[in-house]
């Protein structure tokens, strides 16, 4: 049976909003994997709270509409307790660089397989207009009236640093090339990790930028670290520079649950263990 | 009542704990009931540590300030604790106690060296020494050695024959008959309870005197078929905790009160998302970082507040191992049945100090199993069910779409902002804790002892309860001791009050917790002792306070 994938929440995203592009193309994914035979009841996506998040109320799959920056744990448990499922996370720019920075650091370590994608407005939208991690040096927000005084830190040089094994940037108005990313994302075994570039329509409207700097990494061997580094390192998410749409880095390396498996025992068992342990203390 | 206590003292690092373990086994399998209390400073190697086994002729959950033997291996033990006890047997390590005003001394250093031992194996010199000074049989310290001795128990015994043989017997323990029970820690009781509960996994990060319960966990996870996990910081401890639960895990975690700080925000998610989770939360005394390695009781109210808005949640607060393994069976049942955070509440007192536990006498709290969703028609996360359970249903689950939200949300977990649904959906989890309350009236909620019809009562809860209970039994007092705290049992603490006409509260804080609690339920507290230094109530201590109250 081929689900309806859209909910009859009433959409509230502002029109021209880059969120309905991430929607689609997670839409379009869903319907091509139940298309190939999968079922869609092992897939589970898990959202932070912001605009983005939205998308678990829009999306008629399994989903958890979790906390602001805690979409990793929360994935990271369902993963560990269910390797089976299929498991994405939907995060905001504040989610997961500010509120939730410790767990994306802590998730790319592990290489927990799950597929994180950011949606990087570079702006606070759900609370009317703030900065984030990302905001250019000087960002004029609500709460930075003067601008900012300090520099944005780049998620993909954060990403590599910090040990994940797949990490791609995509942009909301490269639709196909951003379901590629997606898709390769999730068929890669361990941390996924895809910084989407989007624009807030209300807060940050950066689309004149980006048209003309963005342009496609190719000729790049993803499997190079060093190249990766350096390719990540072109735009810092401050200065104006081309900034280049991808896979940066792409790497096999064990997964937290292949190198910490799970034992399952009979609860028989686990009550004769338990007798045991008893019978020890005496 | 036959009760002797031993101390054993020297610095951190020298393995008091372990010399302090095996002296409670061998008390333990001359057929005693013990308690050990270990007392250690924050650091990991110097500083002052000691262990204290009390040992009895019936069960005992508290220790006294009275010491009939001083196991001493080094100056600082003398002088600290010498002056204590004019009239305790002692014995030294000579390499390191010069100054002895009297007792035996062996040089720990000369046997092994003639053993050609490793240092490591220097206090079961101690230990030998103890026993011959009691008068305990080499049978005994042979046997407590091969169970409880991970590593070369021959040559331990090597070594502690040789200061057994060198000491005179100056003060032998009255010999009983008793059988040898399981020596447990709080942590291991709520271990081993957990794991009778159904436990899938264990995720915590860690902190003092919480940390032993990861320990116990992780050392026997394979054992067990349990997962442990340590994760960067609380707020993902509890947050993987209930990513696990949400795909059926039964899971619970484990922190201090610093620690469930941070965990405050996951909690409130627990709440309005109603997943099932265990909480572990070992008191140290506060506030902030406080004394982590000393206990208190000043927790409650936090633990019972934590977290915005409202939500059912159970608190119990279990006194000894026998009833902390009980209730952590029962809080994971008691969690998947009405999908609400329940609450171990222990303190370092419990958690970490080792008591008899007989297994035969454990009998299990009945719970039953939880609501699942029988898979027809479509499936609704928050079904708006009579007693507010929605069937579960977990990610992965055929034909079930499950949608789980920290939101106010609707019947199938999509966010809604309408008036009427939302006070329609706090009801419907309202109502869960309406139904367990109802469930907890059948299970005993409120522990009473003493002489139970007496007018004076001594009101307490958690581990104060064993100092509570050996002074109420002594001076004919009736003892209450809600278990659960939340949700208040009110019928069972009104039935256990009738006819108390002097009511006493006895808490390890200073403000009085529980005296507030109860009288939020409409039950006055007379008096109040309070101690909040750290260190847990002495039985010897408790009863002169009680009896200067019934004086005045």
């Amino acid at each position: 049976m081929t689900r309806n994938m859209i909910t009859p929440a009433q959409n509230t995203w502002c029109p021209g909003c880059g969120n309905f592009s991430i929607q689609h193309t997670l839409k379009d994914i869903l319907a091509g994997m139940e298309k190939e035979g999968r079922s869609l009841d092992d897939v589970v996506l898990v959202s932070g709270i912001g605009c983005h998040a939205k998308i678990a109320d829009y999306l008629n799959i399994n989903t958890v509409y979790t906390l602001h920056g805690r979409t990793i744990p929360v994935a990271t448990g369902l993963k560990l307790a269910n390797p089976d499922l299929t498991v994405i996370c939907c995060a905001g720019d504040g989610d997961a660089y500010a509120e939730g920075l410790d767990h994306l650091i802590f998730a790319a370590k592990r290489n927990i397989d799950l597929t994180m994608i950011v949606h990087n407005n570079r702006v606070y939208g759900l609370t009317t207009g703030q900065y984030t991690p990302t905001s250019p040096l000087g960002f004029k927000g609500k709460s930075t009236p003067k601008g900012t005084a300090e520099y944005p830190f780049n998620p993909l040089e954060l990403m590599l640093a910090s040990g994940a094994t797949y990490i791609a940037r995509g942009y909301t108005r490269k639709q196909p090339q951003l379901g590629q990313l997606i898709r390769q994302g999730i068929a890669h075994k361990g941390f996924a990790f895809i910084d989407v570039l989007q624009i807030c329509a209300s807060f940050f409207n950066m689309t004149e930028y980006y048209q003309s700097r963005v342009y496609d990494l190719a000729g790049h061997n993803a499997r190079d670290f060093g190249a990766a580094c350096a390719k990540a390192r072109e735009w810092d998410y401050n200065r104006d520079a081309p900034i280049s749409l991808g896979v940066f880095y792409e790497q096999v390396f064990p997964t937290f649950n292949e190198r910490a498996p799970a034992r399952h025992i009979s609860r028989e068992e686990r009550s004769h263990q338990i007798h045991d342990l008893f019978e020890t203390a005496k | 009542m036959t009760e002797l206590s031993v101390l054993v003292g020297g610095k951190a690092g020298d393995g008091i704990s372990n010399a302090g373990a095996i002296i409670a086994q061998v008390f333990n399998h001359m057929g005693y009931f013990v308690y050990m209390y270990t007392d250690y400073p924050s650091l990991i190697r110097g500083g002052h540590n000691y262990a204290l086994v009390r040992a009895a002729d019936r069960p005992v959950g508290a220790c006294n300030n009275h010491i009939d033997y001083l196991v001493a291996l080094n100056q600082e033990t003398i002088a600290l604790h010498l002056p204590e006890c004019p009239d305790c047997t002692v014995v030294a390590n000579a390499d390191l106690v010069k100054s002895l005003p009297r007792g035996q001394a062996i040089s720990i250093n000369s046997i092994l060296k003639d053993e050609t031992a490793p240092p490591i194996t220097g206090n079961s010199a101690m230990i030998g020494a103890f026993a011959k000074a009691a008068g305990i049989s080499w049978e005994v310290v042979e046997e407590v050695f091969h169970r409880h001795m991970q590593k070369a128990a021959g040559e331990n015994l090597r070594v502690a024959k040789r200061a057994y043989d060198m000491v005179q017997t100056t003060r032998p323990i009255p010999a009983i008959t008793g059988t040898a029970h399981s020596l447990l820690s709080g942590n291991e009781a709520i271990g081993l309870g957990l794991a009778a509960g159904g436990l899938d996994a264990y995720i915590a990060y860690p902190m003092t005197p919480s940390s032993t319960l990861l320990h116990f966990l992780a050392g026997n996870a394979e054992r067990l078929g349990i997962r442990v996990i340590h994760p960067e910081n609380e707020i993902a401890v509890i947050l993987m905790g209930l990513g696990s639960a949400i795909a059926g895990a039964k899971t619970a975690i484990g922190t201090s009160g610093g620690g469930f700080c941070l965990m405050t925000e996951g909690l409130s998610f627990a709440g309005m998302a109603e997943i099932p989770i265990v909480i572990v939360v070992s008191q140290r005394t506060g506030p902030s970082t406080g004394l982590p390695t000393y206990t208190g009781q000043a927790d409650l109210r936090f633990v019972l507040h934590a977290g915005q808005g409202e939500f059912p949640r159970l608190v119990a607060a279990p006194a000894d191992p026998g009833e902390a393994y009980l209730w952590s069976a029962a809080a994971i049942r008691l969690a998947w049945k009405y999908q609400i955070p329940t609450f171990i509440l222990a303190d370092k007192t419990l958690s970490e100090g080792s008591y008899s536990v007989d297994p035969d006498r454990l009998t299990d709290l009945p719970a039953s199993d939880p609501a699942l969703w029988d898979g027809q028609g479509t499936y609704r996360r928050y079904l708006n069910a009579p007693e507010g359970i929605s069937p579960l249903a977990f990610p992965g689950r055929k034909n079930a779409t499950v949608k789980v939200n920290s939101y106010a949300h609707d019947e199938d977990g999509i966010t809604t902002e309408e008036a009427s649904l939302v006070a329609k959906m706090a009801d419907k989890r309202a109502r869960k804790g309406e139904a367990l309350k109802g469930e907890l009236d059948r299970l005993p909620c409120v522990s009473t002892g003493g002489r139970t019809d007496a007018p004076v009562a001594l009101l307490c809860w958690g581990s104060a309860g064993n100092a509570c209970s050996e002074v109420a039994t002594d001076l004919g007092l009736r003892l209450i001791r809600p278990v659960v705290l939340s949700p208040f049992p009110d019928r069972q603490f009104a039935d256990a009050c009738t006819g108390v006409k002097h009511l006493i509260a006895v808490e390890e804080n200073a403000t009085g917790q529980l005296v507030s609690i109860v009288k939020e339920h409409g039950r006055n507290v007379d008096d109040g002792l309070f101690r909040y230094d750290g260190r847990p109530f002495t039985p010897e201590e408790l009863r002169q306070r009680v009896q200067e109250v019934l004086r005045s």
